[in-house]
This record gives C-alpha cells, structure tokens and sequence, in this order.
C-alpha cells in the first residue's frame, strides 16, 4: 500500500468515528428534546397557567403558583447577580486590567462555573436558611445569583477586553475621565455582547433544581412572599415526575416543555445577538 | 524675527519603567499656528515626545519625566496638572482611525458634552463647523446618526479630527495619522493639516519624509531618544547641519 493510500485511509476512518460520535450525541439530543414537545405539547392546558395546584390526587389545577414563583426568584437572582457581574467583569477588564490577581480571580471565576450548583444550593443553606430557620424564595434568589455571577463577570471581562485599548486612549485624549470612557465609551462597544451574557446566565440559572431545593424549597400554594418557601417551575417537575397521579405526570411534561421553549428563546436570542454584533 | 511659542520643551527626560530613558536632554520651541513634524527612524522617540504633551504617558505605571513643558507659562508635567482640562486644550489624533461605537454626530458631540456643552442647538451648530473644518461635511452631511463605523478609512481618520477639533484646543497633536490610509486619503489628511494651521498648532509625528516636507513649517530630526536637529523644514530638508540629519533624509540610513 502507497503512502498517499494509507493517509487516505486513516482520513476514512477519523472521519468516520467523528461522524458516528456526532450521529450518537444528536441522537439522544433530538430524542429528548423530541420527547418533551410530543408530551408537552398534548399535555398543555390553559389551565396550566392560571389555575393554582389542587390537593394531591385530584385532577385538574395548573401551575401558576409555580411559574409565578418562577419568575419571581429568577427576575431576584437576575437583579442580584447582574449588577455584580457586570461590575466584577468591569474591575477585572478595566481598573485590574493585567494585574497577577485580576488574573487569578479569573481563574478562580470559570472554576465557579463549573462548581455542581447542588454545592452552591447547600452553601446557600448554611448562610442564609439555617440562620433564618426558614426556607425562603431570597435564599433561592441568592443561590441563582451565585451561579450567574461568574457566567455574568466572565462574560463581561472578555466583551469589554475585546474593545480595542486605542479607543479609551482616544477618548482620554478628549480629556475623559475614565469611569465617563467606562460608561459612555468601552459599555457601548461591548454593550450587545454583555447583553448576550446576561441573557445566557439566565437561561443557564432558570433550569436550575438542585440549588432550589435547599433554599426556596417548594411550596404548594400560590404566594409572592420572598420571605417564605417559593414553588419553582423546576422543583415542582421534580416532586410531579416522582408522584405516584398521572395528572402530575401531565403537568410535569407541559411545565418541562413550557420551561424548556423559554430556555431555548434566551438562547437563541443571545446566540442572534452575537451573530449579529459581529456581522456589524 | 520672532515667533510667538506656543509651548516650549526644556532639558525634557522621559523614562519607561522607571529606568528606560527614552528621552534625552530634549529642548525644543513650538511656534503658534504652525506645523511641527518630528522625524526620525523607528524607535527613536518621536511618538513618545508627543505622548509627553498630552500626558498620555499617565495611563501607565512606571514613567517619570523630569525637565519642564512650558505651556501657558506653567510646567505641564508637574503632578498639580489637571490632566483632564490639559487634554481638553492639547487634542490627539492617532494613527489608527479610533471612532467611537455610536454615530457620527455623536462622536463629535462626545467632546463636547465632556467640556459641559448641554444645550441641542449650539451642539448641532457645533457639529457642523467641526465636520466642515475637517473637509467631511459635504460626505456625511445626509447621514449623522449612521454608524461611524460605516465610514471608509479615511473619512474616519477625517471624523476623528473634527471630533478633536471640536472641543476647539489650542494644539493638536498627530501621531503618523496616514500611516493607515491610501494615498488618496493621505492627502486629503495632508492638505486638511495644512488648513487647520489657521485653527491651532500643530505637532505632527511622521515616518514619512515627504509628508513631513510637505506640511511642516519646522521639523526635528530625533535618534536614539535624542533630538539631533531642529530647524525650518526647508532648511532641515535642505542644507541640514549634521552628518547624520542628512544621511537620514537622503535616505542612507533609517
């Protein structure tokens, strides 16, 4: 066999293992997203959004005690954790800017992301629930927050970084102060790629359930009290699929659906506004 | 005859992290309303003497000057300046095209809005005679809050000096501002510096000799951190008193 065969060969056969191993990752892919729009979508009521849960066993009710609850801790985690981020990354990229310790926050920072969000959910639990002796939709704020804030300040410290050091010296040398250059200047070019950070820190926090479960817990009753436990869209999957009524199970299955679409749109919506930041 | 200064360097030393010495025993007159070209092969400090009148050095750690820059009859490198009101008057024009992320109007109203201008019409009138002084109203005229990222190298180049122009200094300092451009667009730049001699000083740095000929009054010749020859331009490009002057513009060095 030719030299030229066997490189030819070789090129088959990496090109075939790859392919398979794509072939075997979108597969589970496609079956699960698949499988929860084919029982989401049969299993969707209106009912589901404006009705609150019934006592357990009977048929009927909805989840708007959850998606309320929902909302309501990720728009807290969101205010929390957004303002953080961005002016952590903001530190980092402009005022820390090559300093051996803006470097390690980094490090330290991405390490964070990929901490188990169950650990940050049981931290959560020691500082905030245990003191207070009750769970509470604040300590489930904080919990996502948490998870956000590195995703946020990482984001931001690379979107701002990537704004050419020319253009500061520019508008220092109009005589701006540098916290008018931060704000009017380097946010402006980064601006469209902060956004898409943030956007996809809240679809990386709105799955969560493991840090929920030691802070806001659940509850089955509709309330708005940050102070008390708080139903999630995510626990309440999880106590409906591990019930023993094939009315939880339907709601479960419309609630994953309905939670996965709202992740899938933040996204794809980031992932566009990227796209087209940089078609610019 | 005498000139009136506009700003004068004396005995000026400038260090890079705190031991470099980049600048050595610079003494140099800067004439009102006229065009200064500094000269001079890579590395030989030009762009850090200009970097000296705006104190752009500042952003960094680790520099020390020592010497004077009399500018109004103060030293401007002393630690009392108010760098922000000093950049207000000594302007900067860089050698890449450096606008803003927001649209043209904007980026000459930027300046303004810093110097406290609030009021809309005088910012509108402002932003016309700054675009006109820099020969890009008639290009642009029809598109103020376009990007202007949307502008060609050059009409950048062009929208960066009316920006700078805008906030009317007293100097405006060029840092080699065609080493980007085509040559069509290089000079439109030359002959817009030659212009604006009637506006401000002018203290322009320049790899390129013609150019440097071309829209200079006086030029200085700099080497290895040193200024070796500082004179009329015509005389520099002439009938230069150093060896090493004229073996730098007739080409055999640098």
């Amino acid at each position: 066999m030719t030299h030229e065969q066997n490189r030819k060969i070789q090129n088959y056969a990496a090109l075939s293992l790859s392919g398979l191993a794509a072939l075997f990752g979108l597969f589970w892919l496609v079956f699960i997203l698949g499988d929860v729009l084919v029982h989401g979508i049969g299993a969707l009521r209106m009912d589901l959004f404006f009705k609150d849960g019934v006592p357990a066993g009977m048929t009927g009710g909805g989840l708007r005690h959850a998606f309320v609850g929902q909302l309501m801790v990720t728009l807290a985690a969101t205010l929390i954790g957004v303002p953080v981020g961005v002016l952590g990354g903001t530190f980092l990229a402009e005022y820390a800017r090559g300093r051996t310790f803006a470097r390690v926050i980094s490090v330290l920072a991405d390490i964070m992301v990929s901490v188990p969000s169950i650990v940050i959910g049981a931290f959560v639990y020691a500082i905030m629930v245990r003191p207070l002796h009750h769970f509470s939709g604040w300590a489930g704020a904080v919990a996502l927050a948490m998870i956000m804030i590195p995703v946020v300040l990482r984001t931001t410290e690379d979107m701002l970084s990537l704004v050419p050091w020319t253009i500061r010296e520019a508008a220092f040398a109009l005589g701006a102060p540098y916290y008018k250059v931060i704000i009017q200047v380097v946010y402006r070019g980064a601006a469209t790629g902060i956004l898409t950070g943030i956007l996809l820190s809240i679809a990386r926090v709105a799955g969560e359930t493991a840090p929920l479960l030691f802070t806001s817990f659940n509850n089955t009753f509709f309330s708005t009290n940050m102070n008390g436990p708080m139903a999630s869209l995510t626990v309440t999957i999880f106590q409906y699929a591990m019930g023993p009524y094939d009315d939880w199970h339907r709601q479960a299955w419309a609630a994953s659906f309905v939670i996965t679409l709202f992740i899938l749109g933040l996204t794809v919506t980031g992932r566009a506004l990227l796209k087209w930041r940089y078609k610019k | 005859m005498t000139q009136a200064l506009e700003l004068e360097v004396r005995n000026l030393h400038f260090f890079y992290n705190g031991d470099n010495h980049a600048l050595r025993d610079i003494s140099l007159p800067i004439q009102d309303r006229k065009v200064t070209a500094l000269i001079g092969p890579s590395g030989c400090g030009k762009t850090t003497l200009l970097r000296c009148f705006n104190r752009m050095h500042d952003l960094y750690p680790r520099h020390r000057y020592e010497g004077e820059i009399i500018f109004e009859g103060r030293n401007i490198l002393s630690d009392a300046e108010d760098l922000i009101k000093l950049r207000s008057r000594i302007g900067m024009v860089f050698q890449k095209p450096t606008p803003f992320p927001m649209s043209i109007a904007e980026n000459i109203a930027y300046g303004l809005r810093l110097k406290g201008l609030r009021s809309k019409s005088e910012l509108v009138d402002r932003i016309e005679r700054a675009l006109k002084q820099a020969a890009l109203w008639d290009e642009v005229r029809g598109k103020l809050n376009n990007s202007a990222y949307d502008l060609s190298g050059g009409q950048q180049q062009r929208l960066v000096i009316a920006r700078a122009l805008a906030v009317e200094p007293d100097i405006l300092l060029f840092d080699e501002p065609t080493s980007a451009l085509d040559p069509i667009s290089t000079a439109k730049i030359e002959e817009l510096i030659a212009s604006l001699k009637q506006y401000v000083t002018i203290i322009i740095v320049t790899h390129n000799m013609q150019q440097a000929a071309r829209v200079s009054d006086m030029t200085g010749f700099m080497y290895l951190g040193e200024l070796v020859e500082f004179g009329t331009t015509e005389k520099i490009f002439t009938t230069p008193e150093k060896k090493q002057t004229d073996d730098y513009i007739t080409g055999r060095f640098g």
